[in-house]
């Protein structure tokens, strides 16, 4: 440390950081609250349905509902194993 | 018809029962006849923080079950004669607060009183969702830490969702924000998110800071709400948050550093 950095006010920038991970986690977490009741259990039945026919694991199926003004989009997304 | 608040945070420690004990103390002492109740079956304390934990004879879950009046139960503040206290159960269940039984009780004081404060316990089980249900509008209590300030959030989407508001698809629960324990120093060197950062992130309206404070302590130690420390800055700031609940405009206080003199440095430490 030289002298002159004794007269310098040290800037720790772990607010900004806090701030930062705030928003993507809140905005994240706002998002899954406005979700219908019923869409774990949906994400359930149709990996049971696929699991039929292709191993999957759970994490391998997403579905989310995005809202619009007039109408609701069902996103479906599965990811298959390699080998399938 | 009183109007019922609560105070709550989600996450425990933030200053919930320090809030609704100076906030009631606030509300009665401006001449509205207020009651606080403490919603924290098996943990009560808003009995300590008011002092009268000695004269604490029945309680809440024993008014629900009909083993006790409302009268029987009620406290009457020492130093405000406004002002009531209902302590929680030390004992019973936290499932003893039936919805039916909180309505019952909040209706039957809704007719005498002006002011119904709910102080809610921490996390988000019945406890808490009892003390939110009936509530008109809300304190919500958060430190300027990444934890509190995401389980407000947490807490805020419940209030939108499982009040009796949101579920009769009235009017929604009025929301303040309360911030305790902020140290404007460590703010300034960027070390703790500031005022600005909490308001943005949970964008509801600013009800008080309270300045991180020895008085806070102290006041809990003996059993005096904060907010009759009038020479304290948190005292003070409680007051500010009061006056705001009743609809003044009151500019914030203490949200940046009193840098010290030479002179005061040298003169009181």
């Amino acid at each position: 440390m030289s002298f002159f950095d004794y007269f310098k006010t040290k800037k720790n920038p772990s607010a900004s950081v806090a701030k930062e991970r705030l928003q993507i986690i809140v905005a994240h977490e706002r998002g899954q609250r406005d979700q219908p009741d019923y869409l774990p259990a949906l994400q359930q039945e149709i990996l049971a349905v696929i699991r039929k026919y292709v191993q999957i694991d759970d994490d391998m199926v997403q579905v989310e509902l995005d809202r619009n003004e007039n109408c609701s989009v069902l996103e479906l997304n599965v990811t298959l194993p390699e080998h399938s | 018809m009183a109007k019922i608040i609560v105070v709550t945070s989600g996450k425990g420690g933030v200053g919930k029962t320090t809030t609704s004990a100076s906030i009631s103390t606030g509300l009665a002492r401006r001449g509205h006849k207020t009651v606080v109740i403490d919603f924290d079956v098996g943990l009560r304390n808003l009995d300590l923080i008011m002092n009268c934990e000695r004269r604490v004879v029945y309680d809440f879950v024993n008014v629900i079950q009909g083993e006790a009046s409302l009268n029987q139960a009620l406290i009457r503040d020492k130093r405000v004669d406004t002002l009531y206290i209902l302590p929680a159960s030390q004992t019973r269940e936290k499932e003893a607060l039936t919805r039916e039984g909180v309505e019952k009780i909040i209706n039957e004081l809704s007719r005498t009183f002006d002011y119904i404060v709910c102080d809610s316990p921490a996390g988000i089980e019945h406890g808490a969702l009892m003390a939110l249900y009936y509530a008109d509008e809300a304190i919500v209590v958060t430190n300027p830490e990444v934890s509190s300030v995401r389980d407000s959030d947490r807490i805020l989407g419940i209030l939108q969702s499982k009040s009796r508001r949101a579920e009769l698809g009235q009017d929604p629960v009025k929301e303040h924000l309360l911030l305790t324990r902020y140290n404007p120093v460590r703010v300034e060197k960027g070390e703790m998110l500031s005022v600005a950062d909490v308001e943005e992130i949970l964008a509801i309206p600013l009800l008080g800071v309270i300045p991180e404070s020895q008085v806070v302590l102290n006041s809990s130690n003996q059993g005096m709400p904060v907010i009759l420390e009038d020479e304290s800055d948190a005292g003070q700031a409680y007051e500010d948050a009061v006056a705001r609940l009743l609809g003044e405009e009151r500019e914030h206080r203490f949200m940046t550093s009193q840098k010290k003199g030479f002179f005061s440095r040298m003169f009181k430490g």
